[in-house]
């Protein structure tokens, strides 16, 4: 590639593909920097300590979005309590203890890769008569979280399985020859070579998840009070910023200021994550 | 307790958490259709789309204006994106150089990460008023394809890069040997030959397309029509359930789980056309 890099265009058509490839490159990026501008200009005034500790008044008019915030943490806790260990087992399953080509592990694969393309809004729906009224779960943040953790579960396996079919064989052969049990070899060996990658996965689930507001809408629900239990009903910050600007005549402000946070907390959580990851990778495998 | 013994419960354990994927699909399926047939117990289901409109209180449930929507906005948002999403993975892949492509990618993937709400407020705040200037309502079928497009744009550009990382170098070399011009090799070797890893990537994106609700629903003015041109407003299926499902009751309610229920299958034929690609590859 770095050879194609230094290859010099000398032909007409050459400088046509290239100026129409800079420009949407420019286009792209352009519209990011307008964007974000946007984005700041029109919340960075409302954010302010007040905005993230007080309760909502006149309907998110005024005051701030702190049982949005703690509604949206419960929401992701219950979400990764369930999913990050029925994501790992499975993860795992398929990618050490069976063929590529067994039937169990087709149907698992097919099933993944539809579910990894329902609409969010099909979640929401499922989640709305399966969690909420069959469990009688009703709108609550548990519900909520169950029904979002269907929706990341298949990002979650992908990313996992990506990352344990990145270690090399010669380990696995290794441990076998160590006589590892296959638990040990796990524990010790393939799941701490993979830890960058589950934890870049469980990253983009994170994301995607606190980017979620269809899902929610219909289980987790509207109510702008500071939730008292898991199954009371509670408003997650994307669905606030949806109710402000098509519900509140006068809410685009505080739903940029509410946006601006969320992208904050995007942000910190992809920072986090990566810092974490590379911390771990350099404690377990150099020492190994 | 011998250590094949271990080993057999573990494997079986993982096994059973494993096949939840398969049982969660099965519920969904199970669900969608349970909550679907109050809506064709006294009707045929050619309701949904001879019915007269979409009158949900008198009884009638015609999808076909909100179907064609849909298809045409994910029509639309994929002519958009799927050109520009190429040339921003050859801008990463070859035009750029080296700390400028890398820069590039994670500005990419920042985009892929913001949420659809987020694209909505801004469609709705700014979008819609600039189209607004030229043809009221603004609110429209054109608002909608842009913003999918926006917002499936990191998609169909992150995916291609991958695939064209994956092209060998030696076909390059042998394009430049045989004096093929730059755009030559670009056109009609490297993107050929990263073809399943674009079309995978397409397909993606299109599920997108037709399954994003919030960003759609906040710029597309939500009338139930079949738009005349670009400018008219529009209501996606996605939109028409978070809209009505909050007090949907009965039958109205069923032929919302109906339409989520066709949702989902056009999934499940663009999974299958996919894997087929692959296949055939």
């Amino acid at each position: 590639m770095t050879a194609w890099r230094s290859l010099a265009s000398r032909r007409y058509s050459d400088h046509v593909l290239g100026a129409l490839v800079w420009l949407s490159a420019a286009i792209i990026a352009g519209f990011f920097v307008w964007l974000l501008a946007d984005m700041a200009s029109q919340g960075l005034e409302r954010v302010s300590w007040d905005f993230l500790t007080t309760e909502p008044e006149r309907s998110g008019r005024r005051g701030g979005i702190a049982p949005m915030l703690v509604s949206t943490l419960v929401v992701l806790a219950i979400t990764f309590v369930v999913a990050v260990p029925l994501g790992l087992a499975t993860a795992i399953w398929l990618s050490e203890f069976t063929r590529a080509n067994s039937p169990s592990a087709a149907a698992i694969r097919f099933s993944l890769d539809v579910l990894a393309g329902v609409p969010s809004i099909v979640y929401g729906l499922f989640g709305s008569a399966f969690f909420c009224v069959w469990l009688g779960l009703g709108y609550s943040l548990l519900a909520g979280g169950l029904t979002l953790a269907c929706m990341v579960l298949p990002i979650l396996i992908r990313t996992s399985e990506a990352g344990l079919a990145a270690v090399p064989d010669d380990w696995r052969q290794g441990a076998a020859a160590l006589g590892l049990t296959r638990w040990a070899a796990l524990r010790y060996l393939l799941l701490p070579a993979a830890a960058p990658a589950l934890t870049a996965g469980l990253m983009l689930g994170i994301g995607r998840a606190l980017a979620e507001t269809a899902v929610l809408l219909f289980t987790s629900g509207y109510v702008d009070r500071m939730p008292a239990s898991w199954l009371d009903s509670g408003r997650v910050l994307a669905v606030h910023i949806f109710d402000l600007s098509m519900n509140v005549t006068g809410g685009d402000q505080a739903a940029y200021g509410t946006a601006l946070v969320l992208l904050a907390l995007l942000l910190v959580v992809n920072g986090l994550a990566i810092a974490l990851s590379d911390r771990w990778l350099a404690r377990r495998i150099t020492h190994a | 307790m011998s250590p094949s013994h271990t080993e057999v419960w573990l494997s079986r354990s993982l096994w059973l958490l494993a096949s939840s994927a398969v049982a969660l699909l099965l519920l969904i399926f199970l669900f969608l259709i349970n909550e679907s047939r109050l809506a064709v117990v006294d009707a045929h289901w050619l309701r949904f789309f001879n019915s007269p409109g979409w009158f949900p209180s008198a009884g009638q449930f015609n999808l076909w204006p909100m179907l064609l929507a849909t298809v045409l906005a994910t029509v639309g948002a994929l002519a958009l994106a799927v050109p520009m999403g190429l040339a921003a993975a050859l801008f990463v892949s070859f035009f750029a150089p080296a700390p400028l492509a890398t820069t590039f990618r994670r500005l990419l993937m920042l985009l892929a990460g913001i949420p659809s709400v987020v694209y909505g407020l801004w469609g709705l705040t700014v979008l819609v008023p600039l189209i607004t200037r030229v043809a009221p309502p603004g609110a429209s079928l054109l608002a909608a394809m842009l913003i999918l497009a926006v917002m499936i744009l990191p998609t169909v550009a992150l995916t291609s890069e991958a695939a064209l990382r994956t092209v060998p170098v030696n076909y390059w070399r042998g394009g430049q040997a045989l004096g093929l011009s730059a755009q030559a090799i670009l056109l009609k070797i490297a993107l050929p030959a990263a073809r399943t890893g674009i079309v995978a990537g397409v397909l993606l994106a299109t599920t997108r397309a037709l399954g994003e609700t919030m960003a759609v629903l906040m710029v597309a003015g939500n009338v139930v029509q079949v738009p005349g041109s670009i400018f008219d407003s529009v209501r996606v299926l996605t939109a028409n359930i978070a809209l009505e499902m909050a007090y949907a009751t009965d039958a109205h309610r069923a032929s919302l789980y109906v339409s989520s229920l066709m949702l989902t299958l056009v999934v499940v034929a663009i999974v299958l056309l996919g894997r087929r690609l692959e296949a055939k590859q």
